[in-house]
């Protein structure tokens, strides 16, 4: 059925589809009416779970780390300083390979205050164990709030839905909300090998020694470094399953495809735009422009998949481009986009790299307009033909108080 | 902006339900076939009474640009008096149309270099049973009238929907009548 609502509207309504059993969530802009779409689904008899209202980010995750050990789909949402509030459970989910869902809902980092969108956020938990996916559409929090339920359980590894504050979450736009019969066929109920009852008593997450040791059993146990290792690998190995998941997805539901990384007017590309999120959306409005305008071949790579990070898929859609154009929304202090850092260090081993350059923008909200993108990105394409003026540190665009010293790496 | 590209912005205040309004446009649009609609508020200093507005991109196909609107072909205004305060034709492209919730008359509305259409939004919303202040529902009639992008009939079972037991007949009503009392600039 096709409707128009928000990006929080269609989240929660995923959620629901998802029949989630147990939401415990503190309420934060950007966030905050996904959460209160869900405790009125709830309160309204429409859902089946437990809204479990708690007093910080923190015990809201620790809420659903809780429910998915007694075997029970639980499901939490934030944004921003809430994430950092809940940080210390966010690494614990994943080394504890518990199958959460979270949707991050973008907002910029303080101090100072902002409510408004970046990717600061999440991209500052993207060490944590967590896969990460950015979606770029309402239709994309929809379907993909679903499949993350099934990737996460798939390979017992927690998921993050990023969508974009404002541009997504109070934004209305028309998406299909899939029948609930077709998401059961989709999503098998939630099944967790290790479920806590008092019948089948087990010793989760203690202490492990730094050297292995048998088990009560006599077998060589894992202990934290192999342990961690499993986590790695196998979070390498859900770009496969993700691929699987979205096949299967689109069988039931024909729509999806591309879920790793997004290809637009990529074939016969000199120039490609890295970004994610809606801004890899507004990119394109920007590059159909530029070719029609002044003919550089340029297309856009949105990445959707940014953890595990699909290096192999970055190679393959950028290697022996003249250029490689990565705007981002958040950045590691001190040294440049987190993005950029990721995607240049994929590039390393290519015998054809292409010059590749970095744009800051956005931040705390500040606003992208698309004249700006077509602006600095043809600058950019020029630069890289002629392979003169390119740095290696970010280029901040959109100023407005404040000159940026010149680049002298 | 892409041509092909409807871009509408609805200024009121804080609690006047322009948002509502935007919305409802934005679903009868999606029905009559515009399969993109983009409806973004604008953020941050919402308070009751306080100028706000929201914008709203309608389009045949679906839209990638969600950046704020800069160049409106349609400005509606679900309050005159915010003129006095805000700048509502800025960046309104020439000849563009601005929908007024008025109690004065065409004549007395009229903007140089815009078409300017007029419906005294409040005293209608009145008639039609709703109470006084409601003008989010009238003015959607005001905006069929002036732009005819959307037919009133959709227009007006999108807000019956809406408005399921709260006075829904009354909200319509006053849409429709509205619409036959709108005085759009030839």
């Amino acid at each position: 059925m096709n409707v128009i609502d928000s990006g929080n509207v269609a989240a929660a309504t995923a959620v629901k589809l998802a029949k989630a059993d147990v939401i415990a969530a503190y309420p934060i802009t950007p966030q905050t009416p996904l959460t209160e779409k869900l405790s009125q689904m709830i309160d309204e008899g429409e859902m089946d779970a437990e809204y479990v209202a708690v007093e910080s980010e923190h015990s809201a995750l620790a809420v659903c780390i809780g429910a998915a050990s007694a075997g029970v789909r639980a499901f939490t949402a934030t944004s921003a300083n809430g994430l950092l509030y809940m940080s210390e459970q966010v690494h614990w989910a994943a080394g504890a390979r518990l199958p959460l869902v979270m949707c991050v809902v973008n907002r910029g980092v303080g101090a100072p205050w902002t409510v408004w969108n970046d990717h600061q956020d999440s991209i500052s938990q993207r060490d944590a164990g967590w896969i990460q996916i950015y979606v770029k559409d309402h239709q994309e929090i929809m379907d993909t709030t679903i499949k993350a339920f099934r990737l996460a359980e798939e390979v017992s590894i927690p998921v993050m839905v990023c969508y974009d504050g404002y541009y997504l979450s109070h934004t209305y736009m028309p998406y299909d909300v899939p029948e609930q019969e077709k998401v059961d066929q989709f999503l098998p109920p939630y099944h967790y090998k290790h479920t806590l009852t008092p019948e089948a008593p087990e010793n989760l997450n203690s202490v492990t020694m730094p050297d292995t040791r048998k088990d009560i059993r006599g077998d060589a146990a894992p202990c934290y470094m192999d342990i961690r290792y499993n986590l790695h690998d196998e979070m390498i190995q859900s770009i496969e399953k993700f691929e699987a998941i979205d096949s299967a997805f689109q069988e039931i539901f024909e729509r999806g495809g591309n879920p790793v990384v997004t290809p637009y007017r990529m074939d016969d590309a000199e120039h490609v735009v890295v970004a994610m999120g809606t801004l890899a959306n507004q990119f394109k409005v920007v590059i159909d422009r530029i070719r029609e305008e002044s003919g550089i071949k340029v297309g856009v790579l949105a990445i959707n998949l940014y953890r595990p990070f699909p290096i192999d898929y970055i190679i393959k859609a950028l290697e022996g481009r003249k250029g490689v154009v990565v705007y981002e929304k958040a950045l590691s202090y001190g040294n440049q986009g987190a993005l950029f850092g990721d995607v240049k260090s994929a590039l390393y081993p290519c015998e054809k790299r292409p010059v590749i350059q970095n744009h800051i923008i956005g931040l705390g909200g500040r606003e992208i307009k698309t004249d700006t993108l077509y602006e600095t990105l043809i600058a950019s394409c020029r630069k890289a033909d002629e392979n003169s003026g390119i740095t290696d540190t970010p280029n901040w665009v959109g100023l407005q108080t404040v000159e940026p010293t010149a680049a002298e790496r | 902006m892409s041509s092909d590209i409807i871009e509408i912005r609805w200024h009121g205040r804080g609690g006047m339900g322009a948002i509502t309004a935007a919305k409802l446009v934005a679903e009868g649009a999606f029905l009559s076939g515009y399969g993109g609609a983009i409806m973004a508020p604008t953020f941050g200093t919402e308070r009751r009474g306080a100028p706000v507005h929201t914008s709203l991109k309608i389009s045949k196909e679906k839209i990638n640009d969600l950046s704020p609107i800069e160049t409106p072909d349609i400005v509606v205004v679900l309050d005159h008096m915010i003129m006095s305060e805000v700048d509502v034709t800025a960046g309104l492209k020439p000849g563009g149309m601005v929908v007024l919730n008025t109690p004065k008359s065409l004549e007395k509305s009229k903007i140089n270099g815009y078409r300017v259409a007029v419906a005294h939004v409040n005293e209608i919303a009145l008639e039609s049973g709703l109470r006084k202040g409601i003008v989010n529902t009238g003015i959607i009639g005001a905006f069929a009238k002036a732009t005819g992008l959307v037919d009133i009939d959709v227009l007006s079972d999108c807000i019956e929907r809406e408005f399921a037991g709260k006075r829904a007949k009354e909200n319509a009503a006053a849409a429709k009548t509205t619409y036959e009392r709108t005085q759009v600039e030839e």
